[in-house]
């Protein structure tokens, strides 16, 4: 038997005391997928750099990653990226009706992981910074 | 059946590329950030370092997907997002050409940054 349910509009922030995880899940795609195209701009003019030869593209890059913030946000780059691809594939197998009773544990387990890959990561990607 | 919420109209176009599109990054990006983190510093990445792996016709050809994938994938993203906060008429038709023209001109750029590494350019 079918079953269907109004959760209300989760575009309504207000309520997020209401929110289920799966709503959550949808939240943090949404944002994690705001960051990467906002960075993919960012990448993509900081390589066009490559454009004013050799040495301005290899100091430019070499200038920005001797920076510790530019590290730490780097860290905070794969977090994003990382989540965005786990419950990317989350969301895939949801669309092909896979594992839809057992959602919000799935997103629960992208955060899981996510939080893994991200510490043990830490120490390669500020390697150096200090 | 549980309810699903969607920001695309199930079974369109844009609907379907979203989704064979997230299948080909999902691996791409993954082995981006694999390479050039782990394989490769970023800190140490040198221009001759970045030649060396663009003069290989199937990286070249995989970062160029990589790039229109991804652009198609974020703007096309976007704008799902824009629509589900409920935007309708004039506003609607100047998100489009604004985000069809930033696109656009990320696609250009990147492709051509990335066939000057190259050296084909």
């Amino acid at each position: 038997m079918s079953q269907s349910y109004n959760r209300g509009l989760i575009e309504d922030f207000g309520r997020w005391r209401e929110f289920t995880a799966g709503m959550w899940a949808w939240i943090l795609h949404k944002f994690t997928g705001w960051v990467l195209i906002g960075y993919l701009f960012t990448h993509i003019a900081v390589l066009s750099t490559a454009l004013s030869g050799a040495n301005a593209y290899t100091n430019t890059l070499q200038g920005l990653e001797s920076l510790l913030l530019v590290r730490v946000m780097e860290v905070g780059l794969l977090a994003v990226a990382v989540f965005h691809i786990l419950n990317g594939v989350r969301l895939l197998f949801v669309d092909l009706g896979v594992g839809l009773e057992a959602q919000d544990k799935s997103f629960y387990a992208s955060l899981v992981v996510t939080a893994v890959i991200v510490l043990a990561s830490i120490p390669t990607f500020l390697e150096g910074a200090f | 059946m549980a309810e699903r919420y969607s920001s695309f109209s199930s079974g369109s176009l844009p609907w379907f590329l979203q989704r064979v599109t997230a299948a080909f990054l999902v691996v791409v990006l993954a082995f981006h950030f694999f390479l050039l983190h782990f394989v490769n510093h970023a800190s140490e990445v040198t221009f001759a370092q970045t030649t060396a792996r663009m003069e290989e016709w199937g990286y070249l050809l995989t970062m160029v997907l990589f790039l229109l994938t991804a652009t198609f994938h974020g703007v096309n993203g976007v704008y799902a997002a824009l629509l589900n906060q409920g935007l309708t008429g004039t506003k609607k038709r100047v998100v489009q050409v604004v985000l069809a023209v930033a696109a656009l001109a990320l696609a250009a750029q990147g492709t051509y940054v990335a066939l000057v590494m190259s050296g084909v350019m």
